[in-house]
């Protein structure tokens, strides 16, 4: 059994497969990707058909602002994730914190936003189609980028204690993944509801 | 294989032999007068569809008899016997040539029963009209049906009359589908196949039947706690028959004034919050027209026959008859149960 | 003790149960409720199972004594509207996917040589989360209220067809129950998908190349990925009720222009690929199994994967056959009908292919076999009723009647079933170590046969004849009466079988002689640990050649690595 192990061993090519880690957040960015989009279709289906209320074009503004800082996000978490792979531990911090900041000037955006279509506008999600499919779809996403959020926080914490090494480059640059979907996700949002659907 | 699986292989096999003799018999001896069965069409949607599965239960059926041909040989013909030895068989691992057969083979019977399909797909669904083809608008209820005829001004429940139409004077029905609460489905089987109803939205279907009598069909989507219990006459009559029905059913209620009294139990007792009569103030929409009650052969959309012991437990205690359907305990008086019966039974 | 280095080498480590002494019964139940090993959590995931077809099974029972006679009062219309929405309910989410997802969790690192999956903790918190949703929907027994506040447990049919499910026509909360219990199994099968994908994808042992493993585990693979993207959309589907019948939102509220057919859009995308989700680790069993008891090795390898990807692309594409009678225009009733058939190309190859495994074999007639020749005949025949109801006029006959009933159950009990049947026969050694009583086992497989003919074949028939479905009750008088009966006798002889099933299983768990390693002269990798395999699984990460290393190792004068 031995020598044959050694043959064997010079036969088959040296291989790498891939790491688990990244393969399962692929996969569950698909499952993901399928509930975002049944959402999105949700939305498309009904534009135009509410019997009623407040529409897009009325009381929806383009959200430049709030949309260029997740953009934005997606390239600090690039270079926050490539300077811990070299060890740059201070740049690292800067890029990290400047993710979780930008993060929340979204969803701060978000907040401010709803206010106004709640409190002024009267749109809310039983209101009408366009309440129910907007504050659904929106509010998934951002549901969605509170969670990343709070993973971004607590790494930044644990930062903070000096408990992050290069080791973990790996694992965040995984998890850049997610928040680099979540990032997708609202490009694609922002075009159904505030391009597309008004 | 043991003593044991041999003798109760033969059991099974002389069952399925059984059975398969003794089905066709015993289909046509049970299959009643008034079986709801799509191969006895009579109409020309059903006629296209029992064609069409004419066509691919023969297809089904050879590929059925080759491919259970092949089983039951491999079964036999490979069987690992006793005195073998313990030498395996050849290690085959496959064969390009006949994956690729059987590969196309089926391809083909694919694309032949496709384009069958879509020929009758086309012909029944997108069928033109003729502009004599009478107008019916259904509307599903729980647990009833509502019949609408708007050019002849007729609203009745239940049990749809629709002229004949033979190659002598064709006159389809064009029947549109509402629903008023949730999914239904109208199904008559020797007429057509079935159409759903549902809620916000718009179905059409259309039946021309060939050939007079009465046919049975039932809601065919759950619907709730009685669906089983929303049953569908259909009555075809000979264009005289026809004529004469919707004129009664035109005219206006009947007011006897021998049964004024049930007629004001009627109006008082919450009657016509649900249920109309025309030429009286009751409109109410929730339940059957009852204008022409009497012209109807069953109550409760079928769930019984219209006698006057089954109308009176019927008002009585709806429960008994169709547990579950919306149509209140009335907790009538003995003497108001009387002579609102009376009064009904004189709607004809 | 003394381990020599062969005995280390072989893999022949001795069990580790066996070194210690009785444990006391709360630390081997903590340590089963705690565990994280793929083997266990299998084992739960089947038992888990087992426990709901009971359940699911009496439901069936209780449907099939109320439609043997017409008019019948055994249950009241609102007590068997339960019963079939909780059977159908039961037996898709906590009978047949806890069994074939446990099956799969149990066997997969086994045959690709991994030491356990990708994610064992992710692994048991599916399963539980898969228990408690079960727990859930049972527990709406006690605590809902349904149709008009008249019930308890949801009574919408298993696929809830809105408007019928908004608070308007389903008040109380046994909707709540289903919509909840949904929600939560699908993130534990969403959980197993991730699992089995990665664990496929990244744990292979050394030599085994995507085109080495057993099919068994390229058909998880097709498996996983169509978990991931079939039961998303149910997760929505159950998301956007909740927000229409607790936030006042207006998905499938018809009153507010909202539309039912979305809903079923919504549900059949998920319901459609789920049903292939059913069958694909049934061909797995199947594509093992057979091999074996032909002594042969699967026919047409490389076809058999290319067709299962196939299906697991076209099934996506082929869910609005369920809903031919909603009134769709009549080139998109035509394009689903073509998509349908279309689909049932792959899925017929496949039975040639395994025909052609048997063809020129040597077949043993053991219990897994004969299961599974049994699934290839009914298989055939649910395939066959498949294509009729493809036929989009055909289907609206045959749509929502006893036909479809009588088909899909075919493909359920007649093809998935006798497959599960056949792989807890085949791999109970394995799991075990001990051998199941044979005879006991064929007595099952006739009984349940029989039974199972006679109450699926002739279903066909009072759905030509008109016959709905979802009824309480029928009218006499319309040729449906002695069907029904005989129907509902069959019922009794599936459940004796079931129950010598289940005893046999009991009795050959503790008095079943002991089993070796190897008891079915098997090729691939679990057959070469021991029975029941260690915790870790080998010794020593396997290395392999060929699709099939232990027959490699039986037969080095004909390896297989010669052919492949």
């Amino acid at each position: 059994m031995s020598n044959t192990t050694a043959e064997i061993v010079d036969l088959v090519p040296s291989r790498r497969l891939p790491s688990r880690g990244r393969v399962g957040m692929i996969c569950f960015i698909a499952a993901e990707a399928a509930v975002f989009t049944i959402f999105v279709v949700a939305y498309l289906f009904y534009a135009g058909k509410s019997l009623s209320g407040p529409t897009p074009r009325e009381v929806l503004h383009l959200p430049i602002f709030m949309s260029t800082c997740l953009i934005v996000s997606s390239l600090t978490i690039h270079a926050a994730v490539k300077a811990l792979a070299s060890a740059k531990t201070f740049w690292f911090n800067v890029w990290w914190f400047a993710t979780l900041i930008l993060g929340l000037a979204f969803l701060a955006g978000t907040a401010h936003e709803w206010t106004i279509l709640i409190r002024h506008e009267g749109l809310t999600i039983s209101t009408n189609l366009f309440g129910t499919t907007y504050f659904s779809l929106v509010g998934l996403h951002a549901f969605h980028v509170t969670v990343g959020l709070l993973v971004i926080a607590v790494t930044a914490r644990a930062s903070l204690a000096s408990a992050i090494r290069q080791s973990h480059a790996e694992r965040l640059d995984i998890f850049s993944l997610y928040w680099h979907f979540v990032d997708g996700v609202w490009v694609v949002v922002f075009t159904v509801v505030y391009v597309l659907g008004v | 294989m043991t003593g044991i699986s041999r003798q109760l292989l033969s059991l099974f096999a002389s069952f399925c032999l059984v059975s398969a003799l003794g089905t066709p018999a015993l289909i046509a001896q049970t299959r009643a007068l008034h079986s709801p069965d799509m191969f006895h069409p009579q109409s020309t949607p059903a006629h296209s569809i029992f064609d069409l599965s004419i066509l691919v239960l023969k297809v089904t059926g050879i590929i059925f008899v080759v491919v259970v041909t092949l089983l039951i040989y491999t079964i036999l013909k490979y069987r690992k016997r006793a005195e073998d030895n313990d030498h395996e068989p050849p290690q085959v691992f496959g064969s390009n040539q006949i994956e690729l057969a059987w590969t196309v083979l089926p391809t083909l019977v694919v694309l032949i029963l496709f384009f069958s399909t879509a020929r009758v797909i086309h012909a029944i669904q997108d069928a033109k009209m003729p502009p004599n083809a009478l107008e019916v608008v259904a509307v599903g209820h729980q647990f009833w049906w509502e019949f609408r005829y708007p050019k002849l001004g007729i609203v009745t429940a239940n049990e749809l009359h629709v002229p004949l139409s033979d190659a002598s004077q064709p006159r389809p029905t064009s029947i549109t589908l509402l629903s008023a609460d949730t999914d239904h489905s109208f199904w008559v089987p020797q007429l057509g196949g079935k159409v759903d109803l549902i809620p916000n939205r718009i179905n059409q279907t259309w039946i021309d039947p060939h050939k007079p009598g009465i046919y049975l069909g039932q809601c065919a989507q759950y619907c709730g706690t009685q669906h089983a219990k929303m049953l569908l006459r259909v009555y075809v009559d000979e264009h005289d028959g026809f004529e004469d029905w919707a004129s009664q059913q035109q005219r206006q209620a009947v007011n006897d004034p021998r049964v004024a009294a049930g007629r004001r139990v009627f109006l008082k007792a919450a009657c016509m919050n649900c249920h109309s009569v025309s030429g009286t103030p009751a409109k109410g929409v929730f339940g059957p027209d009852l204008s022409h009650f009497m012209s109807r052969d069953t109550i409760a959309s079928g769930a019984a026959s219209n006698t006057h012991e089954n109308l009176k437990r019927w008002i009585q205690d709806p429960e008994a008859i169709k547990p579950g359907s919306l149509m209140p305990v009335m907790k009538l008086s003995d003497e108001d149960l009387d002579s609102v019966v009376a009064y009904l039974e004189t709607l004809r | 003790m003394i381990i020599s280095n062969e005995a280390i080498v072989a893999g022949t480590y001795p069990l580790e149960r066996q070194q210690e002494g009785r444990q006391p019964i709360s630390e081997r139940l903590h340590e089963w409720v705690t565990t994280v090993d793929h083997k266990r959590l299998g084992i739960l995931y089947i038992c888990l199972g087992l426990l709901f077809l009971v359940f699911g099974g009496i439901e069936a029972l209780v449907i099939r004594i109320q439609l043997a006679v017409p008019h019948s009062t055994f249950v009241s219309p609102q007590v068997f509207n339960r019963m079939f929405t909780m059977h159908g309910t039961t037996m898709i989410f906590s009978v047949a996917m806890p069994i074939l997802l446990g099956f799969g969790t149990y066997l997969i690192p086994l045959m690709i040589g991994a030491r356990d999956m990708a994610f064992p903790r992710l692994n048991a918190f599916s399963f539980w989360i898969t228990a408690f949703a079960g727990l859930l929907l049972y527990f709406s027994f006690v605590g809902g209220g349904g149709l008009y506040g008249a019930g308890s447990a949801p009574d919408v049919g298993w696929f809830a067809y809105a408007p019928l499910t908004s608070r308007a026509f389903s008040q109380g909360h046994s909707t709540d129950f289903w919509t909840l219990s949904l929600l939560l199994s699908g993130i534990g099968s969403i959980g197993t998908g991730i699992n089995f994908v990665a664990t496929i994808v990244c744990m292979r042992c050394p030599g085994m190349t995507l085109g080495k493993m057993p099919l068994f585990a390229w058909l998880n693979l097709v498996l996983g990925g169509m978990v991931i993207l079939a039961i998303s959309p149910l997760t929505v589907a159950q998301i956007m009720l909740c927000i229409d019948r607790y936030l006042g939102g207006h998905f499938f509220d018809t009153q507010a222009g909202g539309s039912a057919v979305l809903w079923m859009h919504f549900f059949w995308i998920f319901g459609h690929p789920e049903v292939y989700i059913l069958i694909i680790p049934c061909f797995a069993f199947a594509s093992e199994i057979i091999p074996v008891f032909s002594r042969k090795p699967i026919f047409g390898y490389p076809v058999m994967v290319a067709a299962t990807v196939c299906i697991g692309f076209v099934s996506f594409s082929v869910w609005a056959h369920h809903m031919f009678t909603v009134g769709m225009v009549s080139y998109a009733n035509s394009f689903f009908t073509f998509a349908t058939m279309l689909v049932g190309i792959p899925t017929g190859i496949k039975i040639f292919n395994w025909i052609g495994t048997m063809w020129g074999g040597k077949l043993i007639f053991k219990a897994p076999m004969l299961f599974c020749i049994a699934f290839l005949f009914q298989f055939l025949i649910a395939g066959l009723t498949g294509i009729m109801l493809a036929a989009s006029p055909f289907d609206w006959q045959l749509g929502n009647s006893y036909f479809v009933v009588a088909h899909f159950h075919y493909v359920i009990v007649g093809g998935i079933l006798f497959t599960i049947f056949a792989a807890f026969y085949y791999y109970f050694p394995k799991m075990t170590g001990r051998s199941y009583s044979e005879k006991l086992a064929q007595w099952h497989f006739w009984l349940f046969l029989i039974g199972f003919h006679l109450t699926f074949d002739f279903m066909h028939i009072p759905g030509l004849l008109g016959m709905p479905r979802r009824i309480y009750t029928y009218e006499p008088g319309r040729g449906w009466e002695d069907w029904n009966l005989i129907i509902s006798l069959g019922a009794l002889f599936q459940v004796a079988g079931v129950l010598v099933f289940v005893f046999n299983l009991a009795s050959s768990y503790f008095r079943g002689a002991h089993a070796g390693r190897d008891p079915w002269d098997a090729w691939t990798l679990e057959w070469s640990t021991d029975s029941p395999p260690p915790s870790y699984n080998f010794a020593q990460t396997p290395t392999v050649r060929s699709r099939r290393p232990l027959w490699d190792q039986k037969h080095p004068e004909d390896p297989d690595w010669h052919y492949e």
